[in-house]
C-alpha cells in the first residue's frame, strides 16, 4: 500500500493515460504553464510537452466542442473544465452534440470524450463558485457521470473512462485534493459500471456519493461505537445508476439515508429514494431518509458554508435519530 | 382530375382563411405558381402548385376558413379530357368520438346497518413489518407501534414473536425476500384464539371499510339441472355439490370484473391469481376462511376434490398459512334453515365477499306467468372506496350469467 | 456571368456534373416542400433554393477525406457531397432506410462514409466542434480540410468567436464558409451585426478572409479552390464569406413579413441555375438537348427518392432505446 493525495492520485492516472495511449491528449484552462488550476497537472507540460497538453483560452463552449470534435475524428481528447460552475457555458456542446450525436446519426457517430471538472464546496468561494450541479447532468441520456469519492477512484477511473466509445463525465471534488489515503501500490484502471460497498453493515443503507463517501465512513466508525452498524454504499456512477447494489444493501438493512452536497429538491438522492421505493418497498422498516445541501446559493463565511451542507456530525446525528436504539 | 387540398406547412397549421384567389378558373397553371394567398397564424402565405394543369373549378369561397386537408380547387392535369366535374364530398367534418357518459350512480342502500361515519383509526405498519405479520399471522390490530408516528415496525413484529412463540427461529433471506414471502408450514391457535383474531378483523372491517350491499336473486334451475345430470356419471364421494358451482361462477365472475379480485391498501391493487377463500364454521364455534388458490384454473371436480380436503382440515386446524392468507376474495354462505339471504362482512384487506343463501323453491314471474322456481339469493357486500355500484352490479351480472350456463363452468 | 481571369475554363464533363448537381439540389427541394404539404414530411424543413452555387461551388472543391459540418438548410450540402437523395428524403420521412435510420429528420443528415457530420440545428453549436475536428486532423499528421458552413445569423453568437479565435491560435485547418444570405430566419443583418461586412471580422483574429458573390458558380468555385489551397498549404484556418440568398421563406411555415417581394423578384434575376445554363450554352459546352435530357434525368431522380422513402419502412418502437450508449463498448 502506498499513501497518496487524491491530486497526486489524479495526476498519476492522467501521466498514465497519456503514456499509454498516443490519441489521449489533456485540454483545459491552465493545465501547462500554471501547472492546472489545482496543480493537477504540474509538471505534465515539461513531460509531455505542448501537443499533448494543451492550455485553452476563457472558451468553455469553445474548447469543449473542440474536444467533441476532437473525439469524433479518433482521437480521445481529456477536456478539463476547471470548474463545473463554469461548465454551464459548455451545456450546449455536452448535451446538444456530445449526448445526442450518436443517436441523431443512427449509431454512426462515436464521441469518446472526457470531461473532468472540479465540483463542490469547502473554500469560502461564494455562491457563483460552489456548486454541485451532478444533478443536471445525471439526469441526460447518452453520457456517462462518475463521482469520484475515493484514492482508489482519483487514481482509476479516468483510465477506464478513456476506455469508452461514449461521453464520460467525472466530477472531482476540489476540497479532498491535498487529502492523504492508501491505495495499493499497483493501483491501476477501477470498474466504472457499478456501486460500491464501502462498508458493511445491516441496521442501515448510507448511500452517497464523492464528498459524501469519507463523511459516512466517518459517521459510521462514531455510531459504531454505539453498537450501531452501517452499511456505506458509493454510489460512484450517478448515471446509469447501478441500483442492484442498493437496493439488495436496502433488502439488508431496510433502512436508508440518502446523504449529497447537492440541493435536495430534483437531485440524486430524489432518484435513489424513487428506486427504492418502487423495487424494495415491502423491505422498508421506515421511510427512505435524505439529507441533502440546504437550498440556498453557497454564502461566504465559513460558518455558514458548513451549515449548507451535511457535515459528519449531521449525519451522526441523523442517523441517531433514524435508529432511535 | 386533381383535387387541391389545404395544405400543412407545419405541425402547427391547423386551418387558414382563404384571403384571395390568384388564378382563375380557365387559368393554365405552371409548377410553381401561387394559387392563393391564405391568411395564418403566422400571417399572408401564399400557396403553391407543384404541378402542371387547368384550373378547374374553385371550391372554397375567398373570406372562407378551413382546416388543412380541405379540398379547395379542382385541377385538370395537362392532357386530361373536360371532365363532367362532380365536386367531391364536402371534406368530412372531424370526427366527434361520443364520449360515453357513466350512468348516474343510483345512491346504494345498505340493507344493514349503516356505515360507521366517525373518523376511523388506521393501523400504520411498515411494509416490512406487514409482511411479517402476514407470515406469522398476526393480528396487528394487537400491536403496539413504536415506529415514527406510532407505526408498526420490524422490531414490534420481533418482540411480539418472541412473547408468543419463544422458540420460533425469525428467518431473513435477504434476496429472495424481495420476491415471494416463503410458504411455511404453520401449526393453527387454539379456538379461543380464533374467535379473537375473526372478532378483531370483523370489528376492524367494520370501523375500516365502508360496506355497500347489492342483492340478487338467482334462478337456480339449470344449474341444479345440470348437476343432477353430471352426478349421474360419477360416484358418490365424486358427487358434485351447488357450492362448487358457486365457487367456479365466483371465480370466473372476478374474471370479467377484477376490480373485486382485490386488496384495498392505499389504492386498489388488483392480484393475479384468483384466490376465493369460503367461510367454514367450526363445530366449536367461530369461523375459518381458509382458500381453494387459483379457483379459476380448476375444473368443477378438482375443486369439489379442495373442498373435500379442505373442510375437514380446517375442523381439525390443520390448514396451511398459505391457504389461509392468500384469499383475494370470499363467498359465505347459509345452510338450510338458516335465512333467506347472507350479508357477509368483508375480510380485510380484500374488497368484496359474496353471500349465497338457502336454495329454495320460490314463486316467480316468467314469461308473463306465475311458476315455482328454485332461486338463491346472491348478496355483494363491497368496499365502495375500491368499487361502487356499477361494478357490484357487473359482478352480480356475470355470476347469474354463468348460472344460467353451468356447462361453461 | 462574368469569365473572370481566376475562373479556371471548365470541361464539358465538369459543366455537366455541376449544373446536374445544382439542378438536382433545386428540384429536390422544391419536391421535398410539396411532399411536406402532405404532411409526409413533418418538423422543420429549411430550404436552400437559390443558394444553389455556394454549395456546389464549394464542396468541388474538397477532397474525399475532407470533414463536412452544416446547418439545418444542409440538403444541398449533402446532395453536393453526393449523399443518396433516397436516402436523404427517407430520412426526411422518418424512414428506418434513412442516412440516419430516420432518427435525425431534416435537420439532422448524417453520412460517417462520406466525412458529412450534420444537419446541426443549434446555431453555431457545430462550430466548435469543427475546430476540434480540424484540430485532430492537425494532430494525427492528416493533410485533410474541415469544412464549416454556417449562416450570417451564428455570426453573432459566441461560438463564433471562440471559434475563430481557437482555429487561429491552434493553427487548425478550417474553412469557415458563411452563407451570408442577408437574413437569419426573420431578422435582416442591419438589425443583428454591428458590423454587417462580416469579412472584417475574420482578420481581427488573424484569419485569412475573402468574399464572393455566392449567386456566380464560377467565382465560388474559384474563391473556394483559393480557400483551400491556402489551407492546405499553410495548416491554417480561412474565413469565406458568400453573398446569397435564399428564394424561399426561412422554413415552410414562414409568411415572409419580414422581407420585400419585391427584393426576392430582384435576387431571382441572379438565379444561379439559369446563370450557369447560360455560360454553358454560350461557351459551347452543352447543347439544348443536353440540358432537357438531364433535367428529365433529375426529375426520374427525384421521383425515385421519394418512392424510396414511400416504400420505407418504420423502426420498431421496441428499438426506441438503441444508440444511448454504443451497441459495440469498443468502437
Amino acid at each position: 500500500m502506498i499513501t497518496i493525495t487524491y491530486r497526486e492520485a489524479l495526476k498519476s492516472a492522467i501521466r498514465e493515460s497519456l503514456q499509454k495511449d498516443e490519441r489521449v491528449f489533456l485540454m483545459g484552462e491552465d493545465v501547462g504553464h500554471y501547472g492546472g488550476a489545482f496543480a493537477v497537472s504540474k509538471g505534465l507540460l515539461k513531460e509531455f510537452g505542448p501537443e499533448r497538453i494543451m492550455d485553452v483560452p476563457l472558451s468553455e463552449s469553445g474548447f469543449t466542442g473542440a474536444g467533441i470534435g476532437a473525439a469524433l475524428a479518433g482521437m480521445r481528447p481529456i477536456v478539463e473544465i476547471m470548474t463545473v460552475n463554469f461548465s454551464l457555458l459548455a451545456m450546449d456542446q455536452i448535451f446538444n452534440n456530445a449526448a445526442t450525436l450518436l443517436h441523431m446519426s443512427g449509431g454512426q457517430l462515436n464521441v469518446p470524450v472526457v470531461i473532468r471538472m472540479g465540483c463542490g464546496i469547502g473554500r469560502q468561494l461564494a455562491a457563483q463558485h460552489s456548486h454541485s450541479w451532478e444533478p443536471f447532468y445525471a439526469h441526460v441520456p447518452g453520457i456517462h457521470v462518475l463521482s469520484v469519492g475515493t484514492h482508489e477512484d482519483a487514481r482509476g477511473m479516468l483510465l477506464s473512462a478513456l476506455q469508452s466509445p461514449d461521453p464520460v463525465i467525472i466530477f472531482e471534488y476540489t476540497s479532498m485534493l491535498n487529502l492523504e489515503g492508501e491505495i495499493p501500490e499497483d493501483a491501476g484502471a477501477v470498474d466504472i459500471r457499478k456501486a460500491k460497498v464501502r462498508r458493511e453493515g445491516k441496521d442501515l443503507s448510507l448511500i452517497t456519493y464523492g464528498t459524501g463517501v469519507y463523511k459516512a465512513m466517518e459517521a459510521a466508525e462514531i455510531l459504531a461505537r454505539d453498537g450501531m452498524d452501517i452499511e456505506v454504499v458509493d454510489l460512484r456512477v450517478l448515471r446509469p445508476l447501478d441500483e442492484e447494489t442498493f437496493l439488495a444493501s436496502v433488502a439488508k438493512t431496510h433502512r436508508a439515508l440518502i446523504v449529497e452536497d447537492a440541493w435536495k429538491s430534483v437531485s440524486i438522492s430524489s432518484e435513489v429514494s424513487s428506486r427504492i421505493m418502487e423495487k424494495a418497498f415491502f423491505e422498508l422498516d421506515l421511510p427512505v431518509e435524505r439529507l441533502c445541501g440546504v437550498e440556498v446559493s453557497i454564502p461566504y463565511p465559513k460558518h455558514l458554508e458548513d451549515a449548507s451542507v451535511p457535515q459528519v456530525q449531521d449525519i451522526v446525528d441523523r442517523v441517531r435519530k433514524i435508529l432511535k436504539p | 382530375m386533381i383535387s387541391f387540398k389545404m395544405p400543412s406547412l407545419g405541425a402547427d397549421m391547423e386551418d387558414g382563411t382563404l384571403v384571395e384567389w390568384r388564378k382563375q378558373p380557365g387559368d393554365l397553371l405552371q409548377r410553381g405558381d401561387i394559387l392563393a394567398d391564405v391568411d395564418t397564424q403566422k400571417g399572408l402565405i401564399e400557396i403553391e402548385f407543384f404541378g402542371e394543369g387547368v384550373l378547374e373549378k374553385q371550391l372554397v369561397e375567398e373570406g372562407q376558413k378551413v382546416p388543412v386537408g380541405t379540398v379547395l380547387a379542382l385541377i385538370r392535369p395537362v392532357g386530361a379530357e373536360a371532365e363532367q366535374v362532380v365536386p367531391p364530398a364536402a371534406a368530412p367534418e372531424p370526427k366527434k368520438e361520443a364520449i360515453p357518459m357513466e350512468p348516474i350512480l343510483q345512491e346504494e342502500k345498505p340493507a344493514s346497518p349503516p356505515v360507521a361515519t366517525e373518523k376511523t383509526k388506521r393501523i400504520k405498519i411498515s411494509p416490512l413489518a406487514r409482511k411479517m405479520a402476514e407470515m406469522h399471522q398476526m393480528d396487528i390490530s394487537q400491536i403496539k407501534g413504536t415506529g415514527p408516528e406510532g407505526a408498526i415496525v420490524k422490531a414490534d413484529i420481533e418482540k411480539r414473536l418472541a412473547e408468543i412463540v419463544p422458540e420460533k427461529e425469525v428467518v431473513e433471506k435477504p434476496r429472495e425476500v424481495l420476491q415471494q414471502a416463503p410458504v411455511q408450514q404453520a401449526a393453527i391457535p387454539e379456538s379461543e384464539a380464533i374467535r379473537k383474531a375473526v372478532a378483531a378483523a370483523m370489528s376492524r372491517s367494520n370501523q375500516d371499510i365502508p360496506h355497500y350491499y347489492l342483492e340478487k336473486r338467482m334462478d337456480m334451475s339449470k344449474a341444479l339441472a345440470w348437476l343432477k345430470e353430471a352426478n349421474k356419471e360419477r360416484s358418490v364421494q365424486q358427487r358434485l355439490l351447488p357450492v362448487a358451482l358457486f365457487i367456479k361462477a365466483v371465480a370466473k365472475a372476478l374474471d370479467d370484473v377484477p376490480d373485486l379480485n382485490a386488496v384495498w391498501e392505499n389504492g386498489l391493487q388488483r392480484k393475479n391469481e384468483i384466490n376465493i377463500g369460503f367461510v367454514v364454521s367450526l363445530r366449536t364455534g367461530g369461523i375459518m376462511v381458509p382458500a381453494i388458490l387459483n379457483a379459476d384454473t380448476l375444473s368443477m371436480d378438482a375443486v369439489m376434490a379442495c373442498l373435500n380436503d379442505i373442510i375437514p382440515r380446517a375442523r381439525a386446524f390443520k390448514l396451511r398459512s398459505s391457504e389461509l392468507s392468500q384469499s383475494t376474495f370470499t363467498i359465505t354462505s347459509i345452510g338450510e334453515g338458516g335465512g333467506d339471504k347472507v350479508f357477509g362482512v368483508i375480510y380485510p384487506p380484500q374488497v368484496g365477499i359474496v353471500g349465497f343463501g338457502e336454495i329454495r323453491d320460490e314463486a316467480v314471474v316468467h314469461e308473463g306467468m306465475i311458476g315455482i322456481k328454485p332461486v338463491v339469493d346472491v348478496t355483494l357486500a363491497a368496499d365502495h372506496r375500491a368499487t361502487d355500484g356499477l361494478i357490484g352490479g357487473k359482478f352480480l351480472a356475470a355470476l347469474n350469467k354463468y348460472l344460467q350456463n353451468p356447462a361453461s363452468l | 456571368m462574368k469569365k473572370t481571369k481566376t475562373s479556371k475554363r471548365i470541361s464539358k464533363e465538369e459543366g455537366k456534373r455541376l449544373l446536374h448537381q445544382m439542378q438536382l439540389i433545386r428540384r429536390f427541394e422544391e419536391k421535398s416542400a410539396e411532399v411536406y404539404t402532405e404532411t409526409k414530411i413533418r418538423g422543420f424543413l429549411h430550404l436552400y433554393v437559390g443558394e444553389e452555387a455556394v454549395a456546389v461551388g464549394v464542396i468541388q472543391a474538397l477532397m474525399e477525406e475532407d470533414y463536412i459540418l452544416s446547418t439545418y438548410r444542409e440538403h444541398g450540402h449533402a446532395l453536393a457531397r453526393g449523399m443518396d437523395p433516397g436516402a436523404i428524403m427517407a430520412e426526411m420521412y422518418g424512414k428506418v432506410e434513412g442516412c440516419a435510420m430516420g432518427r435525425g429528420g431534416s435537420m439532422h443528415l448524417f453520412d460517417k462514409n462520406i466525412h458529412f457530420f450534420g444537419g446541426n440545428a443549434i446555431v453555431g453549436g457545430h462550430l466548435p466542434m469543427a475546430v476540434g475536428m480540424a484540430l485532430a486532423s492537425k494532430k494525427q499528421g492528416k493533410k485533410n480540410v474541415t469544412c464549416c458552413f454556417f449562416g450570417e445569423g451564428a455570426a453573432a453568437e459566441g461560438e463564433f468567436h471562440e471559434s475563430m479565435n481557437l482555429a487561429a491560435l491552434w493553427g487548425a485547418p478550417v474553412l469557415f464558409l458563411c452563407e451570408n444570405n442577408l437574413y437569419a430566419m426573420g431578422t435582416a443583418l442591419k438589425y443583428t451585426h454591428s458590423e454587417q461586412q462580416l469579412e472584417k471580422k475574420g482578420p481581427t483574429y488573424g484569419i485569412e478572409t475573402a468574399t464572393v458573390n455566392g449567386m456566380d458558380l464560377l467565382e465560388v468555385m474559384a474563391a473556394a479552390q483559393k480557400a483551400v489551397d491556402y489551407i492546405r498549404k499553410t495548416g491554417k484556418p480561412y474565413f469565406l464569406v458568400c453573398y446569397t440568398y435564399r428564394f424561399r421563406a426561412h422554413s415552410m411555415f414562414d409568411a415572409e413579413l419580414y422581407r420585400d417581394k419585391a427584393e426576392v423578384e430582384e435576387w431571382k434575376k441572379q438565379d444561379p441555375i439559369p446563370q450557369f445554363k447560360k455560360y454553358l450554352l454560350e461557351e459551347q459546352l452543352i447543347t439544348e438537348k443536353e440540358i432537357a435530357s438531364l433535367e428529365s434525368a433529375v426529375e426520374k431522380e427525384v421521383a425515385e427518392a421519394v418512392d424510396f422513402a414511400e416504400n420505407g419502412t418504420w423502426e420498431p418502437v421496441e428499438d426506441l432505446c438503441r444508440f444511448v450508449y454504443s451497441e459495440k463498448q469498443e468502437p
